[in-house]
């Protein structure tokens, strides 16, 4: 009795930990998303109003230029730039890292170690330590304000680490798949797509959300590298909320959440695979 | 359905040489079985004849054609892998026929064969399972009907029973050797266990270090082995190895225990050789429970330490000199420790090998 007890009272403290570590990892993000569809004035009452009392789409539809008072906020614009640099990018670093990782995992070079570790160590330096450099680097390149210039600089973020987690894929699928599919017929490059590439397909698809993410709320570089709507993705365009004295907390929150929807739509699309990617089961038949 | 033939066969990784110049013929429809302790290059030598390793130096040729440049795809080769490299993204009947889908075949084609295939191997119930969801024999059965729908020239086994438990090995060793009946076609199938080799072979080539030690059928390599290497791989318990030394017609062990030197190979040494004397536990047996067969025989009284029972025989063991040996003991009764029985020597079966090189003095 005293033993039932205990379970339950140790099991229902377990539930209230999990609870206030979840609250508080979702408050922020609940609060953003509450605030998107409350008026700013609401935003910086005192007490704090938790539950908007008139809740309305009004913000969204100022982003999007419709109603009484617009904000001058290309978002389309901002929008398209942030899914064109994200997808191109994305892309590029996956082929990148399937080739880098399919070799690392593959084939035996000269200097692999050394340059498998040269890929890990590039990616101890914080980003923004370079963004001067490549500030100025871009500047004479031209590829300031570039949609080319950003998709670069994430190409060259992102790849080390699809390269890493490939690898680690194409490593776990025994090397004799491929050879049997070439005994039974194949050219390398088939066995690679009818065999290996399939058998990889859940990790490819997880570098490719990490990928994307990391492309798509990446804020740092983007704000030094963009200045218009040829190139500014949806993370800088938060700050044109932020005038010289006031900040539309409310208009900047409401972009915030066109921000998260797309990636959590993405995430959820993908997420069969991300799981069956991250624990990698059934390719050792 | 082809000859296979190596001519000065060499692997080099970098600059380590792994296999030495290796000359084989295997004859169309012949099932030939590579054996040799692991790192021999066993595997190294079979994935060549498949075209999955280059060829460093030499020639193979399957059928007519030389094939040092083709890719395996063009050799029309199967090969049958340790880990049975079964596609797990696919069904069996995916597994059996993507080979013939690569080729291009009919669908109706494709369905024809991997029935048959299906067919003579029992895999019927199967069909639609993918390979996680198969026992380690059912894999195993696969990855057979996977080699044999396309009709290959030859088949490339390496190892392909050693990850079944015992039971399961020997149970699908003999369908292996059915399978040959059945499909008829050259084999060449590599393993370490000389117990395998010696059940499935026509011939058995026996490897170390690179180098071919002696290429004979299961009972050539068994009673003629051309050096102490073979002598001991094969057979099981191995063949006893006595260092002596040739004085006066007889052989002395180290202990001074002597033999007589065995007549058929009198003439093959010289007073003062040193020699290794090889025996079989079966050629060394109490009297009365040998094996009845006529021949030269000398007796030798000797003290039974340990005595394993297996059945029909028991293995005694005991002491030529100083030097460990096995008996048998066959149509067995209770031997108790340290009793002394009389021994018949089958001299007409021992072998005598120079200890310098090794290699057995009989002409070869
Ligand atoms: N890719 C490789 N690189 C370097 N050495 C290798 C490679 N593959 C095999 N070897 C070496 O070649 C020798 C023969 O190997 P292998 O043919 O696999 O032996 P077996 O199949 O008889 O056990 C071994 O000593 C092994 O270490
Ligand atoms: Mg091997």
């Amino acid at each position: 009795m005293g033993r039932t007890l205990r379970k339950r009272l140790a099991a229902v403290g377990l539930w209230l930990l999990t609870f206030v570590l979840m609250v508080i990892m979702c408050v922020p993000g609940l609060w953003v998303v509450l605030t998107a569809f409350r008026p700013n004035a609401e935003v910086l009452a005192k007490p704090p109003v938790w539950i908007p009392e008139n809740p309305s789409l009004n913000n969204f539809a100022k982003i999007f230029g419709f109603g009484a008072d617009q904000v001058a906020i290309p978002v389309p614009a901002y929008f398209a730039n942030s899914l064109i640099i994200a997808l191109t990018s994305t892309v590029i670093a996956l082929l990148i890292g399937m080739s880098g990782g399919y070799a690392f995992a593959r084939y035996r070079f000269r200097f692999k170690n050394g340059l498998f570790l040269g890929l890990m160590l590039s990616r101890t330096v914080p980003g923004i330590a370079l963004s001067l450099p490549i500030f100025i680097i871009w500047s004479r390149l031209g590829l300031i304000d570039a949609k080319l210039g950003l998709i670069i600089v994430y190409v060259a973020l992102n790849v080390p680490f699809t390269i890493w987690l490939i690898d680690g894929f194409f490593r776990q699928i025994p090397k004799e798949m491929s050879e049997a599919a070439q005994v039974d017929g194949c050219t390398r490059w088939q066995a690679f797509w009818k065999i290996e590439f399939p058998l990889a397909k859940s990790g490819i698809a997880s570098a490719g959300i990490f990928a994307f993410l990391t492309s798509w709320n990446e804020y740092a570089l983007a704000s030094n590298l963009t200045r218009s709507t040829d190139s500014k993705t949806l993370p800088v365009g938060l700050m044109d909320f932020t005038a010289q004295f006031t900040i539309d907390w409310a208009g900047m929150s409401a972009m915030a959440v066109i921000i998260i929807v797309p990636a959590l739509i993405l995430t959820f699309l993908v997420q069969k695979h991300l799981i069956a990617g991250l624990t990698f089961s059934g390719v050792k038949g | 359905m082809a000859d296979i033939s190596l001519k000065g066969v060499v692997k080099r990784y970098g600059r380590t040489e792994v296999v030495h110049g290796i000359d084989l013929d295997i004859a169309h429809n012949e099932f030939v079985v590579l054996v040799g302790p692991s790192g021999c290059g066993k595997s190294t030598t079979l994935r060549m004849i498949a075209g999955l390793e280059d060829i460093s130096d030499g020639a193979i040729s399957i059928g007519p054609r030389v094939v040092n440049d083709l890719p395996p795809r063009k050799r029309n080769i199967s090969m049958v892998f340790q880990n049975y490299a079964l596609y797990p993204h696919m069904t069996v009947r995916e597994n059996l026929g993507f080979g013939l889908k690569i080729a291009k075949q009919s669908p109706a084609e494709i369905a024809r064969r991997v029935d048959e295939a299906a067919e003579i191997l029992g895999l019927g119930a199967l069909m639609e399972r993918t390979p996680a969801e198969l026992s380690g024999g059912q894999r195993q059965r696969v990855a057979m009907g996977r080699a044999i729908v396309r009709h290959p020239e030859a088949f490339l086994f390496d190892e392909p029973l050693s990850n079944l438990d015992a039971k399961l090995r020997v149970q699908m060793r003999t369908e292996i050797k059915k399978l040959h009946r059945t499909v008829k076609t050259t084999v060449v199938y590599v393993t370490h266990d000389q117990v395998e080799a010696m059940t499935l072979a026509d011939r058995i080539v026996v490897m170390k270090d690179g180098h071919i030690e002696q290429v004979g059928t299961p009972m050539e390599v068994f009673d003629h082995p051309v050096n102490t290497f073979v002598a001991s791989f094969i057979g099981s318990p191995p063949m006893n190895l006595l260092p002596a030394r040739i004085s006066d017609g007889q052989v002395v062990f180290a202990g001074g225990t002597g033999l007589p030197v065995p007549t058929r190979l009198a003439d093959r040494v010289r007073d003062g050789q040193e020699v290794t004397f090889g025996l079989r536990p079966d050629d060394l047996t109490p009297q009365g429970h040998g094996i009845a067969r006529g021949g030269e025989r000398a007796q030798l009284t000797l003290e039974v330490g340990l005595s394993e029972l297996l059945g029909t025989e028991t293995i005694l063991y005991t002491r030529i000199g100083d030097q460990e040996v096995q008996g048998k003991m066959f149509g067995p009764r209770d031997v108790a420790a340290g009793e002394r029985l009389t021994f018949d020597v089958a001299l007409d079966r021992a072998h005598l090998f120079d200890t310098v090189t090794g290699r057995s003095v009989r002409r070869l």
